[in-house]
């Protein structure tokens, strides 16, 4: 049941991950023409489109909304470009979202999509000693997963967290995405070759930690009245977060060299990332509860466990029991992941967070054949991005 | 003739050679302290202090987390040698200032023997060498028995 002044999810497609090698934008259309299709619309029906943008392909990256309305056909439609990093996707959604609930359009189309070098992610090149992202690697060697690797360490030495704890992850989304058809890796993978694979940053293993992938997804959000004219099942959205950490930040960041100080001020009740989805659950009025799963970005195994504490699936140091209880795998009381995650995607940043919309669309109408959560009614996706932006999408059926 | 010893990256730390230590600022108005160094005033959204003054941080702390670098970090990280050697790195803090600082750690010293709560101290060392310097940049080590 949706109310006059909610936004509904009318369409959602993707191109699939994968090391391609094309350009962008053809990812970006290939997703588009899916979103539309699943809504039922011809692109010169979209009112407003709303890009995500993506820093390693040129302009056309910077300005995403105008270079895939051109693709599409220039029409005279409004665009917006969006960059919030690894959010960016979701960004891009909250734009279109508050664009439809100011009344300045019924029906939007968002779009992210990426060309990823492989290897690690690495900063724009040239001599920037001014740029904190620039830096950590020239005095540091600090790559993303030094980063994933603190915090899983700290896990593994507050919580008790152990290597096999870590590599049962890894098991579970590989079991989770061996017939996702947008899935990049689908292979199963056991305990033991995680755990032979080479040490990246230790804790964490070559096959823990997310690759970085080609790939496209989008949406079709519609004011709900439009969306009754077009479908009898939408899939409501209940909640955007896009929030930012608040003083002090306690928990170091990517790519800072140092965390906020709480010599004078109170660190705030919740660490930056448990305020994500927070904010989603308070603006829905829904809780952890209520959840039938999650996507979450499990740039490495070990976060995905950070994760189930951040999201509220239980309470800090509990993750480990949650994992090896069988509770977020597919058949469990909330499987996680159930689209295999980044784990079997990799990153194609601009888009993921919409491809995280993506698969719990496609979980809530039931039809995620081969991993679909039964009786799917609502779905969050958490995300955190460069330079302290979250996110979080909460659906429901 | 002997290289000419060069920090890293200009004004985020001292090169003592017994005592060196970073430099961050501390707010007079609120008591707050950040690293590294901002132009922009203080970053306590409760505080609107504009007048940041200099103050060397705690050349020790404890370690908050710790990991390394098996494979060869992409430039403009630049190799200190022939080839890469792996090194840890270690997120540390610091009491007083109630920061938690990253930097590289000495070589030598391995993840094994940096669990959460070791006590380590600043030091610095060689990031990498050129024809004519060698570029210098705050490490953590083991601390050593001296005084705080």
């Amino acid at each position: 049941m949706t109310h006059a002044d909610d936004v509904v999810v009318l369409g959602v497609g993707m191109h699939p991950w994968g090391r391609w090698g094309r350009n962008f934008v053809e990812y970006g259309v290939a997703a588009a023409t899916a979103a539309l299709a699943d809504a039922g619309l011809p692109w010169t029906d979209v009112q407003f489109v709303s890009g995500a943008d993506t820093m390693r392909n040129g302009y056309p990256g910077y300005v995403a909304g105008a270079t895939f309305a051109q693709a599409l056909g220039w029409t005279g439609v409004p665009v917006a470009s969006s960059y919030a990093a690894c959010a960016s996707g979701a960004a891009a959604m909250e734009v279109a979202r508050t664009r439809i609930l100011a009344g300045r359009c019924d029906v939007a189309l968002v779009v992210g999509a990426d060309t990823s070098p492989k290897g690690f992610f690495a900063p724009t090149s040239g001599d920037r000693p001014e740029d904190p992202d620039w830096l950590r690697f020239r005095l540091l060697g600090a790559t993303n997963p030094t980063y994933f690797a603190l915090y899983a360490r700290r896990r593994m030495d507050l919580h008790g967290a152990t290597a096999a704890d870590f590599a049962r992850v890894k098991v579970k989304n590989a079991g989770h995405g061996l017939t996702n058809p947008n899935a990049r890796y689908r292979k199963r993978v056991t305990e033991e070759e995680v755990l032979a694979s080479p040490m990246v940053a230790d804790p964490l293993r070559l096959l823990e930690i997310c690759a970085t992938s080609d790939g496209g997804a989008a949406v079709v959000l519609a004011s709900a009245a439009f969306a009754r004219r077009h479908t009898t099942e939408p899939v409501r959205v209940a909640a955007i977060s896009t929030a930012t950490p608040t003083y002090p930040n306690t928990i170091i960041d990517m790519p800072d060299f140092a965390t906020d100080s709480w010599a004078v001020a109170a660190p705030p009740e919740r660490p930056f990332k448990a305020s994500i989805a927070r904010a989603a659950y308070n603006e829905a009025g829904l809780a952890p509860e209520d959840l039938s799963l999650a996507e979450v970005y499990d740039l490495s195994s070990a976060l995905e466990l950070d994760w189930y504490e951040d999201i509220g699936l239980c309470k800090p140091g509990e993750a480990e029991r949650l994992l090896n209880d069988g509770d977020t795998t597919l058949g469990g009381r909330v499987p996680v992941n159930p689209s295999g995650g980044l784990s079997c995607f990799g990153e194609a940043v601009p888009a993921q967070a919409i491809a995280q919309v993506c698969e719990v669309t496609w979980q809530l109408r039931g039809q995620a054949a081969g991993r679909q959560v039964e009786g799917a009614r609502v779905g969050i996706t958490a995300n955190q991005g460069l330079f302290g932006h979250g996110s979080s999408v909460l659906l429901v059926r | 003739m002997a290289k000419i010893r060069v920090p890293a990256v200009e004004g985020w730390f001292t090169t003592d050679a017994d005592q060196p230590a970073l430099l961050g600022q501390h707010c007079p108005d609120c008591g707050t302290y950040l690293f590294p160094k901002t132009d922009l005033g203080c970053p306590n959204p409760a505080c609107s202090g504009t007048g940041l003054e200099e103050v060397e941080l705690s050349r020790r702390g404890t370690v908050w987390s710790c990991t390394d670098a098996r494979y060869q970090p992409p430039p403009p990280y630049v190799v200190p040698g022939a080839e890469h050697e792996p090194f840890a790195i270690a997120a540390v803090e610091l009491a007083r200032e109630g920061l938690v600082v990253m930097g590289q750690v000495v070589p030598g010293v391995g993840v094994d023997q940096l669990p959460v709560g070791t006590e380590v101290e600043l030091v610095v060392d060689t990031l990498y060498e050129d024809d004519d310097h060698e570029h210098l940049v705050w490490k953590w080590a083991p601390a050593g028995g001296g005084p705080a």
